[in-house]
């Protein structure tokens, strides 16, 4: 008979993930990002109150990967989807886990929306400057001179543009309560990429506001790399240009909640800040 | 009158042509008689022009749209101008002649001038020109009783803006007498 | 009875929604759907509802799908350019079987058009309001009180069927007033449930997904089959229409909403001069009233179909009729409204023609 100590589980998957094989290529990051995800769900012990919404991606698939109930979104429309779940349930944890081009390219003007409404909802972004599913296509976070198959002579930012940075993007808008840009290129990172999803939907169940995630990832099959060769160039070419770090967190500053720092920013603005001793308020 | 009374009412946005035009359709609908409203929508009513098209009626409307009306209540140039040649021979037509310099007057139509918006101004009742106009319109067709306009007029007027309701009747008065 | 109130077709579609126990609402401005959505943002505070002015048409409809997928009745409102943007959103909801309401108060186009009634998104309302196989309801009411009746309705549909549900109206109707009475309120308490909704599932079962993708072949294939079983279960019960002075007519108007008014004083006017017209009046313009129609080849020697379009509903009188009649169009276009008269001088023409 076996020892306790022998017994004890020391590892095992997260009741919100479902034991099912994923359809990811070897070394991508979306298997280890689903996975930091439903072990946020576990902890905070709200599987059974999460909605998730899948986007058109690598990850569309992951309505068949997460336990909670799911929904899967049309291209770029996760966050016009989940603000309208969390308007019709606004006790269900809800959020929405998106890939580059459809955050940031055809949903942008979900994303920035979504945002600056201040939906209490949860964004996990994953940046991996490429479109992966269709075959390696530009992205709207592909660097300049990166080269992919629709920029084989490298992202020319004279006619493709620039990239957009999203968390500095979203990081002025009034509705934001929590922003933060992490990797999982090594165990401390998954650490700390973890404690901020959590941390995400400690936000969101305490009301303060939009959370989002920014995750700077790879994709090795795409890149034409090795798993480890991807994070090498990850670290030397996406981190000078995505910084890692908290781009916002109005409980680090000193507010309750993403509203009450919109009243703060806005303190010069009488009709954003009626004399509360006046009756009647803004009109 | 025949079973059918077809109206355009016509001014300038903020003369209060809808609302004239409203009083009249609640009329008809306190007497249980099948009526439409529509208003002109969109660009006109910003500072420009305003019509609708009302129709009482004892059958079911066809078209709202009213395009060769029995009536035209017109209450500036542009709008006399523009529903004039359009009232069936026979019909009627009430025009504030404080608003409108250049009357062109048919001979196929009975036209009645009304200075509305001067008469609503002499009698204390800035504003109500178009429900002076109304009051005429009432006198020459009898579109409905008194006591239906009068509950016409307490059903249009929001609550907020109650104390204008005696004042719309005496609109109508003014109107009757014109 | 209930009280008879002067409304607008917009605020009669607003109202009836919410007595039907709507109480979400996502759209975004654009004439002449804008009573419509003013309404709702002055009465869904008052009742514990959401309005909510979206960015864009586009996550407007997204909305509806994610209010929808998550056990709401909820409805969106449009005109023409807008219902253009919103067909990605259908797709999806038939994709995954997920109800709502969709309104179209037309305007003329094609592109930005005008501003005026119209009736040419008919093809795009019955034919394809987005990309994919599949079909929705609609509904297109010619009076005020036919839009509280329809609105009111069109929720129990779109839930019992699964699937969305649009009226097509168009500015005139959304525009006009007339008396209606209103149907009485639902408690959305009192509701069916929808098993199928994600609720969050509180461990109480397995994970419900909403969901169009499919990347197995045999599995969209069955999925598709099973889906036009329902539409043929539709067709079978939700034909509507209406047919006014049909029985011993020799020329049948066939005309919809706002013409199908203009079309009936055009009907009263031809029997006045002694010509046996009759108008045939479809409700729904998905599933298109066929059995009511093919009843009047009985005595139809010729149909006139009359729209504010250059002839889209015409191909499906002509598909019901099978060349047994002839049938003749008149429309108008761009916004412009047919008038009685000439639709009269038209019908003139037909019955001397058949009179030969």
């Amino acid at each position: 008979m076996a020892n306790d100590a022998e017994a004890k589980v020391v590892f095992e998957r997260p009741h919100a993930l479902l034991p099912v094989v994923t359809n990811y290529c070897p070394g991508c990051t979306h298997g280890i990002v689903e996975r930091l995800v439903a072990e946020c769900l576990d902890e905070l012990d709200v599987e059974g109150d999460a909605i998730g919404v899948a986007p058109v991606g690598c990850s569309v698939m992951a309505y068949d990967f997460f336990g909670c109930d799911m929904i899967e979104a049309a291209h770029g429309r996760a966050p016009a989807v989940a603000t309208a779940v969390k308007r019709v349930h606004p006790d269900a944890v809800v959020f929405a886990y998106q890939g580059d081009g459809d955050l940031a390219s055809i949903g942008m003007a979900e994303t920035i929306h979504t945002a600056t409404r201040g939906e209490n909802i949860t964004v996990i972004f994953i940046n991996n400057a490429i479109y992966g599913m269709t075959g390696g296509q530009m992205a709207p976070t592909s660097l300049p001179n990166q080269v992919t198959q629709t920029s084989p002579y490298g992202r020319d930012v004279a006619t493709a543009g620039y990239p957009v940075r999203v968390a500095e993007l979203l990081s002025s808008l009034d509705g934001v309560a929590y922003l933060e840009r992490v990797c999982v290129d090594s165990p401390k990172n998954v650490r700390k990429a973890k404690k901020a999803i959590k941390k995400a939907f400690e936000t969101q169940v305490a009301g303060r506001g939009y959370s989002l995630v920014e995750v700077v990832s790879t994709c090795p099959t795409n890149w034409g790399l090795t798993p480890q060769e991807a994070f090498a160039w990850m670290r030397e070419n996406m981190l000078p240009y995505y910084p890692l770090g908290v781009y916002k967190d109005v409980v680090a500053d000193g507010y309750a909640d993403a509203a009450e720092a919109a009243r703060a920013r806005a303190a010069a603005c009488p009709l954003v800040n009626p004399d509360a001793s006046e009756e009647g308020g803004a009109r | 009158m025949s079973a059918e009374l077809r109206i355009v009412l016509a001014g300038f946005g903020g003369q209060g042509v809808l609302f004239a035009g409203k009083v009249a359709a609640y009329a008809g609908l306190i007497d249980d008689r099948e009526v439409s409203w529509l208003p002109s929508y969109g660009p006109e009513m910003r500072g420009g022009t305003a019509n609708c098209s009302v129709t009482l009626s004892d059958e079911p409307i066809g078209s709202p749209l009213v395009t060769t009306p029995d009536v035209l209540v017109a209450l500036n140039q542009p709008s006399y101008d523009k529903f004039v040649d359009e009232v069936r021979p026979g019909g009627v037509i009430v025009a504030d002649t404080s608003m409108i310099a250049d009357m062109r007057v048919r001979d196929d139509v009975e036209t009645f001038g009304v200075p509305a918006t001067k008469m609503a101004e002499e009698a204390g009742l800035k504003g109500l020109a178009n429900i002076v106009l109304l009051g005429k319109l009432f006198a020459v067709t009898g579109f409905c009783s008194r006591e239906t306009l009068d509950a016409a007029i307490e059903k249009c007027v929001p609550p907020r803006k109650a104390a204008l309701i005696e004042k719309n009747k005496q609109a109508v008065d003014l109107g009757m007498g014109a | 009875m209930a009280e008879k109130v002067l409304m607008k077709g917009n605020e009669a579609l607003a109202e009836s929604a919410l007595r039907a126990g709507c109480r979400f609402f996502f759209g975004y401005p654009i004439t002449p759907q804008t009573e419509l959505a003013a309404y709702m943002s002055k009465q869904m505070p008052k009742v514990g509802g959401t309005y909510l002015q979206a960015e864009s048409e586009v996550a407007a409809i997204n909305m509806v799908y994610g209010a929808s997928a998550a056990g709401a009745r909820v409805m969106t409102s449009s005109s023409s350019p807008g219902v253009s943007l919103k067909g990605e959103g259908i797709s999806y909801m038939a994709g995954a079987d997920l109800p709502g309401v969709i309104i179209n108060i037309q305007r003329g186009g094609p592109g930005l058009g005008s501003i005026q009634p119209s009736q040419s998104d008919y093809w795009q309302a019955t034919r394809a309001t987005g990309h994919g196989d599949f079909q929705i309801v609609v509904y297109a009411p010619s009076t005020v009180q036919e839009m509280a009746d329809v609105a009111f309705n069109a929720f129990d549909v779109a839930d019992r069927y699964r699937t969305p549900v649009m009226i097509l109206g168009d500015g005139l109707l959304g525009q006009m007033m007339e008396p209606v009475v209103l149907p009485d309120p639902v408690d959305p308490a009192d509701l069916p449930a929808k098993p199928w909704a994600t609720t969050g599932h509180k461990h109480a079962r397995p994970h419900n997904v909403a969901n169009s993708l499919y990347l197995t072949a045999e599995d969209l294939e069955r999925l598709n089959f099973e889906r036009y079983e329902r539409y043929e279960q539709i067709k079978a019960t939700e034909q509507r229409f209406e047919e006014y002075l049909c029985d011993d007519a020799d020329i049948v108007v066939v005309a919809f909403g706002a013409s199908a008014r203009v079309a009936r004083s055009a009907v009263n006017a031809a029997r006045e001069k002694g010509i046996r017209a009759g108008l045939f009046r479809p409700v729904t313009l998905w599933p298109f009233p066929v059995d009511g129609l093919r009843a009047t080849l009985g005595t139809a020697r010729a149909y006139l179909d009359v729209e504010m379009n250059m002839g889209q509903m015409v191909d499906d009188v002509r598909l019901v009729v099978e060349g047994r009649a002839p049938v003749e169009f008149l429309g108008r276009a761009g916004g412009m409204i047919p008038t009685p008269e000439e639709v009269l001088a038209r019908i003139e023409e037909i019955n001397e023609r058949i009179g030969e």
